[in-house]
């Protein structure tokens, strides 16, 4: 080890988060930054490594329409085959720079965010919020999905490119979290403020381009009503920030937590690369009618990047307006369970103050040994997807990560080391 | 049939409206109801649910929809007067708590970075790591977890010493800083008294007595029970001490405990010797038979508390305040009627019963412990129900009355019993009525003695205060009304108890000679840390049993309440390898 003690690498490691500059600076389609992609059919998943079989049913339903997306089917059925017959390759997101929401698919065309992170030059992709009801990362798949997709593809996504091209040097996003979460956001179940403040900041170059008018109005509407857009900025931003810290290679702070509909995967400083799961826990929480915790999916998502940034359900102080899906209780109870997150942490984000919390920085560097030490495991804020692929959302809620993970993560460390 | 309400340009969030969809669902005589803003999105979720209609496709983003399928239409003004019931009553309960509550070491410091002392009260396989952990942060330890070892505790307080902090415990059961109540403690007048003791009744006894004559106390330190045992030799003892002498407030130092080891004992009597303030000391089990220079060895409890207030007053000190007319009248006996039965929750009052039982049969006043009865001779018993002969998977007998209840019929069914010596001891962290609770057995033993020609004599003593949380006056009158027997103190109820069956404790007149102060040039002083855990307010880091932190709570203390559990779970390997992750 580097470092005199773990808690001094620790140190290292939180300094690299606070210290970040992540910067959003284009839009391209995914092939353009990441080259497995090219070749041949490709999919980017969500969580840990998982093979087709394994998957559950809302990222099997988005194989499939990213299978038709990409022209590969013509049909479910068609495309169903292919991929059960292995001719479809899968790759975990985390694995090539990027991150994806739910069942994270995201294939060759789909438009992504770059987001740069400017003190260790590394960069992270996500691809973009479809908005609410059938979409693609809950496992729908129909032609409303997939036409989605290509107005995606053909104007959003450009159109953003072309703002940003304007900007001087992109969209300094610490600048924007910090506002934002100063204005109600925990950026996984909230991102209204965020997602607004993008949108003040992007149209007064939107309003600049040589583009169509009818496409200029159906982007700013798309922007206007999706509430969520943000997000996926904000997921880039944390795998950003995160693998920047990640560059610290000792030490005991958590570096991502995803989850793939199977398995909750997590890494530390200290390994580097590798994965250490348990089987992943269901959402609990509030459901549309005609829905129950019987019809949720096992926990699913990339978007854990954001609690293991210390936003999302770390942050849920800073949240009121959800507080409830803590579970139907109030600000107390968001209290509570913001305090007994930094049980698990090592520090405090002083970029990130908020306001109901007394100004305290949101959480920083979950602590592996504190969260197996304790036995508080991080929670997590999601939505709940239909575990029937194409049904979409049915509820949101909160999970729990599993203390498995970490206990793993330690006991291999401690072997790394040549403790045990 | 469905049936749409619109509540035009209503706006509510999601959850507000996932909320109030799921308790209006719970109502009888309905199908389904869905309540959501009717925005695009949402409508689909509608479609889904089976709940569209073109009223609900007719509304728009900022409207609230409710759509209710039912067979009853009556249904539907019950459910908007639900709705509307739900909409103005938002208001979520309030539960806040007085003070904050954390799960690590980290955070309790965070906290409260001013603490000062931590008490440590979880199971005793664990409290050395964490007496350890707290010391390492530079507090004073308060240490009620029992089944530490004596290696541990030794090591702890070396530890302590080294650092200038204190280690009260391991098996403190009670103290009283400042005024502040600690664990198993009485709310005690605040005075010019100091007392060091290694037992927790001892404390309690001499301290309530203190304040019922209308002196107080300064502080109240525990060291636990083996402190002035080898191998620790007193390493707490004598730091309270130098702690009392240097804290200017406190002006007589008490000093409470069984009788130590020898050469500890010498030791302890060297340093009272040469301190500047009065002494009173008590060794339960030694008959002084004089006092020296400056310390006064009290033969019992309430003797070392009469002494301190005499000397605190400036009263001359007398040579014996134990004798007394303790005979109680017409106290009818059946021939064979002959034992005393002394049921005890408090270990030290126990103790001092045995002593004068013993002292007064003639058989010396050393005290055993044969499975939790500190005596038992020829009926003649004493036992300490406090002892973990007893409570093993039991509640403390301050805290149940069950064990004792027994133990009370039990003795009421003898036929050799003559009296019935009881001891209730109020205070913080005990039973809230004991009176109460025991009183039933007491009348049954009574009554059903009387049907067999016998008078059972019950005598009781109360350690308590009149600022107790129970009431003092309230126990006294309560026993007295059932027939109880009620003394002052201890000392008087076993004396009582004594003279009903016709014995009695003859006791020295003690002299007043000349000390015999050593050459040994002790040093006086303390620690910045000890100094300033006598001379200002603690601040507390409660690290257990949340029960302890009323009386914290009700003086105004600061503190945290640290709401321990083992590390890992118990886990041991997850905790060699956090252990190991430094």
């Amino acid at each position: 080890m580097n470092y005199k003690s773990m808690d001094e690498a620790n140190k290292a490691v939180i300094d690299k988060i606070t210290g970040s500059a992540p910067f959003l600076v284009d839009v391209v389609p995914a092939k353009e930054k990441i080259k497995e992609l090219n070749d041949g059919k490709v999919l980017l998943h969500a969580g840990p490594p998982i093979e087709w079989n394994d998957m559950t049913g809302p990222m099997q339903g988005s194989c499939i329409g990213a299978s038709i997306y990409e022209g590969w089917a013509s049909n479910e059925e068609e495309a169903e085959k292919q991929l059960a017959g292995g001719e479809v390759k899968f790759i975990p997101c985390h694995h090539v720079n990027a991150v994806g929401p739910m069942g994270g698919i995201t294939s060759a065309n789909m438009p992504v965010f770059v987001v740069e992170n400017r003190t260790d030059g590394n960069e992270a992709y996500c691809i973009m919020n479809e908005g609410i009801g059938k979409v693609l990362r809950f496992g729908a798949n129909s032609q409303e999905v997939i036409d989605r997709l290509k107005w995606m593809q053909d104007i959003l996504g450009p159109t953003i490119a072309k703002a940003l091209a304007l900007t001087e040097d992109g969209l300094n996003l610490n600048v924007i979290i910090a506002k934002a979460i100063t204005m109600g956001d925990e950026f996984h179940q909230r991102n209204i403020a965020a997602s607004l403040i993008f949108l003040k900041e992007i149209s007064p170059y939107i309003v600049q381009l040589d583009m169509n008018e009818s496409d200029r109005k159906d982007v700013i509407q798309f922007l206007a009503d999706t509430d969520q857009f943000f997000l996926n900025i904000m997921m880039a931003t944390a795998k950003a920030v995160m693998d920047g810290a990640r560059t610290i290679q000792d030490g005991t702070v958590v570096t991502a937590m995803c989850r793939n509909g199977k398995d909750f995967g997590i890494r530390i400083s200290g390994m580097g690369d590798e994965w250490f799961t348990a089987p992943v826990n269901t959402p609990q929480g509030l459901f549309f009618t005609g829905y129950s915790q019987d019809d949720a999916n096992p926990d699913i998502g990339d978007s854990a990047i954001t609690e293991t940034f210390g936003v999302g359900g770390m942050a849920m102080i800073a949240a009121p307006g959800v507080t409830r899906f803590v579970g139907a209780g109030g600000f107390d109870d968001a209290l509570a369970t913001s305090n007994e997150m930094t049980e698990i942490c090592v520090s405090q984000n002083s970029n990130f103050t908020i306001p109901t919390w007394d100004f305290q920085g949101a959480c920083l560097g979950i602590d592996a040994r504190k969260v197996v030490e304790t036995g508080i495991e991080p929670v997590i804020n999601t939505g709940i997807a239909h575990k029937k692929a194409g049904m979409g959302q049915v509820g949101a809620g909160t999970v729990r990560a599993p203390k498995e993970c970490f206990e793993k993560a330690l006991e291999a460390y401690a072997v790394k080391l040549g403790l045990i | 049939m469905l049936h749409t309400i619109i509540k035009k340009n209503s706006y509510q969030d999601s959850i507000n409206l996932m909320l109030l969809t799921n308790s209006i669902a719970t109502m009888e005589g309905l199908n389904k109801v869905q309540i959501m803003m009717a925005t695009p999105a949402n409508k689909d979720i509608f479609k889904d649910a089976g709940l569209h209609t073109s009223e609900l496709e007719a509304a728009e983003s900022n409207d609230m929809a409710i759509v209710v399928d039912t067979d009853n239409a009556d249904m539907i003004d019950t459910v908007l007067e639900k709705v509307e019931q739900y909409l103005n009553d938002q208001s979520i309960s309030n539960k806040k708590q007085g003070f904050e509550t954390v799960r690590t070491w980290d955070k309790a410091v965070d906290a409260l970075p001013n603490a000062n002392v931590a008490m440590i009260s979880v199971p005793g396989e664990y409290a050395a790591d964490e007496a350890d952990k707290a010391l390492d942060r530079g507090l004073h330890v308060f240490m009620f977890s029992d089944n530490v070892s004596v290696e541990d505790e030794l090591r702890l307080k070396q530890k302590a010493h080294e650092k200038g902090l204190l280690v009260m415990g391991p098996d403190c059961g009670t103290g009283i800083l400042d005024g502040v109540p600690l664990a198993f403690a009485n709310v005690v007048n605040k005075g010019r008294i100091g007392l060091v003791g290694a037992s927790g009744t001892g404390i309690q006894e001499v301290s309530t007595i203190i304040d019922r004559l209308g002196e107080g106390v300064s502080h109240a330190i525990g060291t636990g029970g083996r402190d002035l045992k080898d191998p620790i030799g007193a390493i707490t003892m004598m730091d309270g001490i130098r702690a009392l002498e240097n804290h200017s407030a406190t002006e007589i130092i008490t000093i409470i405990s069984k009788p130590p080891a020898e050469h500890v004992r010498n030791e302890v009597m060297e340093l009272l010797q040469s301190l500047t303030k009065p002494v009173v000391a008590v060794f339960l089990g030694e008959k002084p038979e004089q006092y020296e220079g400056n310390v006064y060895q009290a033969y019992t409890l309430a003797e070392t508390a009469h002494i301190a207030v005499d000397l605190a007053r400036g009263n001359e000190v007398k040579p014996d305040y134990n004798s007394g007319d303790f005979s109680v009248e017409n106290a009818s006996l059946k021939d064979g009627q002959k034992t005393l039965k002394g049921l005890y929750s408090g270990g030290t009052l126990a103790s001092e019963a045995a002593v004068l039982i013993s002292d007064a049969l003639g058989l010396g006043t050393h005290i055993k412990n044969e499975e939790g009865y500190v005596l038992k001779h020829e009926g003649q018993e004493i036992v300490d129900l406090g002892d973990d002969k007893y409570t093993q998977g039991k509640p403390h007998p301050m805290i149940d009355p069950e064990t004792r209840s027994k133990f009370i019929e039990q003795a009421g069914d003898d036929e050799t019993t003559a009296v019935i010596l009881l001891d209730f001891v109020l205070g913080y962290g005990s039973h809230d009525d004991m009176a109460s609770a025991l009183l039933p057995s007491i009348k049954k033993a009574v009554a059903k003695a009387k049907e067999g020609g016998r008078t059972l004599h019950v005598v009781a003593t109360v350690c308590g205060t009149k600022n107790d949380p129970q009431s003092y006056d309230g126990h006294v009158k309560q026993l007295k009304e059932a027939g109880v027997i009620v003394k002052e103190t201890n000392n008087e109820a076993v004396r009582t108890a004594l003279s009903i069956v016709g014995l009695q404790v003859e006791d020295n007149q003690k002299k007043h000679v000349e000390g015999t102060k050593s050459d040994k040039k002790f040093d006086l002083s303390v620690s910045e840390d000890i100094a300033s855990l006598v001379s200002e307010r603690p601040r507390v880091i409660n690290v257990g049993l949340k029960g302890f932190t009323g009386a914290l709570s009700d003086t105004g203390t600061q503190f945290v309440q640290y709401d321990w559990r083992p590390v890992a779970g118990g886990n041991a390997r997850m905790a060699k390898i956090l252990s190991l992750l430094k």
